[in-house]
C-alpha cells in the first residue's frame, strides 16, 4: 500500500472509529422512560410493531411543530394555521371508520397520516415507510391514557354501493336540504351556510365547513366509499356529527352522489346531473331555509 | 464567462503539453504557462473579482491545483447548497420534515419538491396564504478556514524571479464569507411552480444560479410535469443540498471532473439551461427524468451552442422497513460539442458551430439507511470524443495519435444522524483515468483521491429559519504535471481544507 493510500486509509479509519463512538454514546443515553420494541403496553400497528422511543424521534422530526412537545396541538405553529392541529392527549379523531365517541382504529390513523387532511396544513406523509408510522402511532397513543383503557370501536359496514341514476342524485338533493346540510355547506356546497360563520370546534377553535366546489378530496378521503363512511361516522371533535341515526342503508349513497355533483372534477354523477339540469333546472326548488315558503 | 472557460482550458493544454510534448503547444494560445510558475495562477479570489460563478471558481481552482500553481492563496467560494426555510414559514414545518440534516433532502422532502413545492392539500397557491408571507430566503456562511497545498513552485529567493524555483508547502488561514444565496421560489398557482435562485461570491457579484417554471402535475397525472428554464440536473445524490462546504470538500470532484486536455466543459454538477419532462408515482419512491439541454453548460447569454445535449435519470426506492427508505437509480448525459466554426478574420463566430463531437456521462448511485447510517454511493464513467479529449483547435484536423479519453470516478458519503440536530459525515471520493487522449501521456495524469469528514450541529430547529455549526477537514490528492518538461512527469500534489463555520438560512 503506498503512503497516500495509507493516509487515506488512516483518516477514513478515523472518521468510522468517530462515527462508532458516537453513536456508542447515544445509544448509551436510553429511551427516556419509552417502552422499547415488545416491551410494556401493546404496540402492535397493522402488520407492525411500534416502538415508541423511535416514535417520539421520528415525532419530533415531522409532527411536533404542530401538534406539539406534549401533544396537545400546542406546537410553535398553532398560533398561525387553521384548523388547529390535533390535539392527541384527548384522543378525538376526526377521521375514523368506528362510531363517534370511540377510538379510531390503527389502519384509521395510518390513513390519515399518508393521506394528509386537505385544507389544513396535515401534508400526506406518503413516503414515511409503515414501519416509520407504526413507531410514530405507537408514540402518540402514549399521549392519552384512553389508549390503554380503551379498544377502538368496531368499525362501521359500508354497504355495496347503489347505481348513479338521476333518481338517487335527487333523493341525495332531498336529504341535503331535510338534514340541513346546507346550513353549514351552503345552498351550493361552497361551505358558506349561514351556521359557518363563527363555527367552532370541541375545543372552541375556528373550523370551516368543507366547500365541496373547490375538493376534489374529502377530508377523510377521496372515493364515494369514504364520504359514506363520513355520514355515519361523523368528524369527532367537529359541528359534523354522525347521521347514522338518520340515515339508513342505500340512503346514504343518495347524499354521496348528490355530493359528488358539486365537486370540480369531472364525475358521472356530475355529467348526469348537468345534463338532466339542462331540461329541468326550472323543476327544482331552491335549497335553503324553506320555512316561508 | 467565457473567457474565463477558454483560459481553464488553455491552462489544462498546457498541462498535458507538458506529457504530450510540443507538438500539442502549437493549438494553445497559452504556451507561457507550461510551467507551475504563479504569474499564470487563476485564483479563486480573482475569480470573485471578475464575476465567476462558483462553479467556474471551483475549475479554475481544480485546474490551479492540476497544473501545479499556488492554490493555498485561494479564497473560499463554496458551490451553493440549497435549503428553502421560506417553505417551512409557508407551511409551518420544521426543517427536519423535510431534510434528514438540512440541506438534504429526505424522502417527504423529495416528494415535496417532486410535487412542485406543493403539499397538495389545497393551500398551495398564493391565493391561499397569508398576505404577510413572502417566498424569499437568504443564505450566507461566515466562517474560518484554513487551505494548505504540497509542492508549489516557488521562487527560491522571494521577491527575486531570476533566482529559479523551488518546491514548498503553502498555508493560509483567516476569517472568510462564504457567497450568498438569495431565493425565491414557490407557486405561482396551484400546480405552477418556480424557482429564482440568485447566487453570489463572496464579493456580492450574482448571478441566476437557477431560474425555471415548472408546471406540475400535467393533466392531474404526477407522472408529466414540465420545467423550463436553468435547473440542477436531477441528480439522485444532489451537490446542491450536500453536507460540505469546505474549498475542497464543497463539490463532488466526480461531477466536476474533465479529462486532460479536454475541452468538454461539462459538470454533473452544473445546473443546465433546457426544458425537462419528469415524473413520479404518488410517493416519489418510483422517479424518472427526461431533459433536453442546450450545449452551453448552462451559461446563460452563451449563443455559441446551437445544439442540445440529453440527460436521463431513473430511480426507484423500497420501503427498507425499521432500515428506512432505500433508493437506487441510474443516470446517462449525452452530450455533444462543435468542432468547426465559421470564422471572422480568423476568430470562430459564435453559434455557427458544426462538425458535432459527442461525449458522455454515465452511471449509477445509490442512496441507503441503516437505521440513523446513510450510505450514499456514486459512480461515474465518463467518455470524451478524440476531438473534445484533445483539445484540438477548431477547424483543424485531429492531431496525431489522438483518441477518446475515458475514466471512473466515484465516491462513498457516509452521514450518521445522532439525531435530528447532529451529523457526521465523512466522504471517500476517487477518479481513475482509463485512457487518456493520447497514449503517450501518463495514465495516472489527472487522477484524484479525496477524504473528506465533517460534523454539522444544528442548535435549533423550527419552522422559521435555521443555523448549523459545520466543522470540516477535507483533503485531496490530485496527479499533476511534473515540475519539468519531461515526458511522463507527474507529481502529487495534495490540497486540505479546514474549514469551520456559521451556516444561517433564514
Amino acid at each position: 500500500m503506498s503512503r497516500d493510500a495509507r493516509r487515506i486509509a488512516s483518516l477514513a479509519g478515523l472518521g468510522i472509529v468517530f462515527s462508532i463512538i458516537s453513536a456508542a454514546g447515544v445509544r448509551a443515553q436510553g429511551n427516556n422512560g419509552l417502552p422499547r420494541e415488545g416491551q410494556g403496553q401493546d404496540n402492535k400497528i397493522i402488520k407492525n410493531v411500534g416502538r415508541p422511543a423511535v416514535g417520539k424521534v421520528e415525532y419530533v422530526r415531522y409532527c411536533v411543530g404542530c401538534h406539539g412537545d406534549h401533544g396537545d396541538g400546542q406546537g410553535e405553529n398553532t398560533p398561525w394555521i387553521e384548523p388547529k392541529p390535533r390535539d392527541f392527549t384527548l384522543a378525538v379523531f376526526k377521521c375514523r371508520s368506528t362510531p363517534s365517541g370511540t377510538l379510531p382504529t390503527d389502519q384509521d390513523l395510518m390513513n390519515t397520516i399518508r393521506r394528509g387532511i386537505v385544507h389544513s396544513n396535515m401534508p400526506e406523509w406518503r413516503p414515511l415507510p409503515d414501519q416509520m408510522i407504526a413507531d410514530i402511532l405507537s408514540y402518540i397513543k402514549t399521549f392519552s391514557p384512553r389508549w390503554k383503557t380503551e379498544q377502538p370501536g368496531t368499525p362501521v359496514v359500508v354497504p355495496a354501493e347503489t347505481p348513479v341514476t338521476m333518481e338517487s342524485i335527487l333523493a341525495g338533493r332531498a336529504m341535503f336540504q331535510k338534514f340541513e346540510c346546507w346550513k353549514c355547506h351552503g345552498p351550493e356546497g361552497r361551505g358558506n351556510g349561514p351556521s359557518a360563520s363563527g363555527m367552532t370546534d370541541s375545543k372552541d377553535q375556528p373550523i370551516q365547513p368543507l366547500d365541496f366546489t373547490t375538493s376534489d378530496r374529502f377530508k377523510c378521503g377521496t372515493t364515494n366509499a369514504d364520504l359514506y363512511r363520513i355520514f355515519m361516522t361523523g368528524l369527532d371533535g367537529t359541528p359534523m356529527a354522525s347521521f347514522s341515526d338518520n340515515i339508513k342503508g342505500d340512503a346514504g349513497w343518495d347524499l354521496v352522489h348528490y355530493l359528488r355533483t358539486m365537486q370540480p372534477m369531472r364525475t358521472p354523477e356530475a355529467t348526469i346531473w348537468k345534463a338532466w339540469l339542462a331540461t329541468h333546472a326550472g323543476e327544482l326548488k331552491p335549497i335553503g331555509d324553506q320555512t316561508g315558503q | 464567462m467565457r473567457s474565463t472557460k477558454g483560459m481553464c482550458g488553455a491552462q489544462w493544454l498546457s498541462a498535458c503539453a507538458l506529457a504530450v510534448g510540443a507538438s500539442l503547444l502549437s493549438v494553445s494560445t497559452a504556451s507561457a504557462t507550461v510551467t507551475r510558475h504563479s504569474d499564470s495562477t487563476i485564483t479563486l479570489s480573482q475569480a470573485a473579482i471578475d464575476g465567476r460563478t462558483a462553479r467556474d471558481a471551483y475549475r479554475a481552482y481544480v485546474a490551479s491545483i492540476q497544473n501545479n500553481e499556488p492554490a493555498a492563496t485561494a479564497s473560499y467560494a463554496t458551490m451553493r447548497v440549497k435549503r428553502i426555510p421560506a417553505f417551512a414559514r409557508k407551511y409551518g414545518l420544521r426543517c427536519s420534515a423535510c431534510h434528514t440534516a438540512w440541506p438534504e433532502l429526505n424522502s417527504f422532502g423529495q416528494q415535496f419538491r417532486d410535487n412542485g413545492y406543493q403539499l397538495k392539500n389545497e393551500r398551495d397557491t398564493p391565493i391561499s396564504q397569508s398576505n404577510a408571507y413572502f417566498p424569499i430566503t437568504i443564505r450566507v456562511t461566515p466562517q474560518f478556514h484554513m487551505e494548505r497545498a504540497t509542492k508549489q513552485l516557488v521562487d527560491a529567493t522571494p521577491g527575486d524571479g531570476e533566482s529559479g524555483q523551488t518546491e514548498k508547502t503553502l498555508t493560509s488561514h483567516g476569517f472568510d464569507l462564504s457567497g450568498m444565496d438569495l431565493w425565491t421560489a414557490g407557486t405561482l398557482w396551484k400546480n405552477v411552480s418556480f424557482v429564482a435562485l440568485l447566487s453570489s461570491d463572496n464579493f456580492a457579484s450574482f448571478h441566476f444560479e437557477a431560474v425555471n417554471l415548472r408546471f406540475d402535475n400535467l393533466g392531474d397525472n404526477p407522472w408529466l410535469n414540465l420545467k423550463v428554464g436553468k435547473f440542477e440536473l436531477d441528480n439522485l445524490i444532489s451537490e446542491k443540498r450536500f453536507l460540505f462546504l469546505s474549498d475542497n470538500g464543497g463539490s463532488y470532484a466526480t461531477y466536476h471532473f474533465s479529462a486532460p486536455g479536454s475541452s468538454v466543459d461539462f459538470g454533473v454538477g452544473d445546473n443546465q439551461l433546457g426544458a425537462e419532462l419528469s415524473g413520479h408515482s404518488l410517493n416519489s419512491y418510483t422517479r424518472y427524468s427526461a431533459a433536453v439541454l442546450s450545449s452551453n453548460d448552462g451559461d446563460p447569454g452563451s449563443n455559441n451552442f446551437s445544439s442540445y445535449d440529453a440527460n436521463f435519470n431513473f430511480s426507484q426506492a423500497f420501503d427498507g422497513g425499521a432500515m428506512g427508505v432505500e433508493r437506487i437509480g441510474a443516470y446517462a448525459y449525452v452530450g455533444q460539442r462543435p468542432t468547426s466554426f465559421q470564422t471572422s478574420g480568423g476568430d470562430a463566430i459564435a453559434g455557427s458551430g458544426t462538425n458535432r463531437k459527442t461525449f458522455y456521462r454515465a452511471g449509477f448511485a445509490g442512496d441507503f439507511f441503516l437505521h440513523k447510517l446513510e450510505f450514499l454511493p456514486f459512480y461515474l464513467h465518463g467518455n470524451d470524443n478524440a476531438f473534445l479529449a484533445s483539445g484540438a483547435t477548431p477547424n483543424e484536423p485531429l492531431p496525431d495519435g489522438a483518441r477518446d479519453a475515458s475514466w471512473n470516478g466515484g465516491f462513498l458519503e457516509t452521514h450518521y444522524y445522532i439525531n435530528q440536530q447532529l451529523v457526521l459525515t465523512q466522504r471517500v471520493e476517487a477518479i481513475r483515468m482509463s485512457q487518456q487522449a493520447f497514449s503517450s501521456m501518463p495514465s495516472t495524469l489527472g487522477n484524484v483521491d479525496a477524504y473528506s469528514f465533517g460534523t454539522r450541529w444544528y442548535p435549533f430547529m423550527y419552522s422559521r429559519a435555521g443555523l448549523a455549526v459545520h466543522g470540516e477537514y477535507s483533503l485531496m490528492k490530485t496527479v499533476s504535471p511534473g515540475q519539468t518538461a519531461e515526458e511522463g512527469s507527474t507529481v502529487n500534489i495534495w490540497t486540505s481544507s479546514l474549514l469551520f463555520a456559521l451556516d444561517f438560512d433564514f
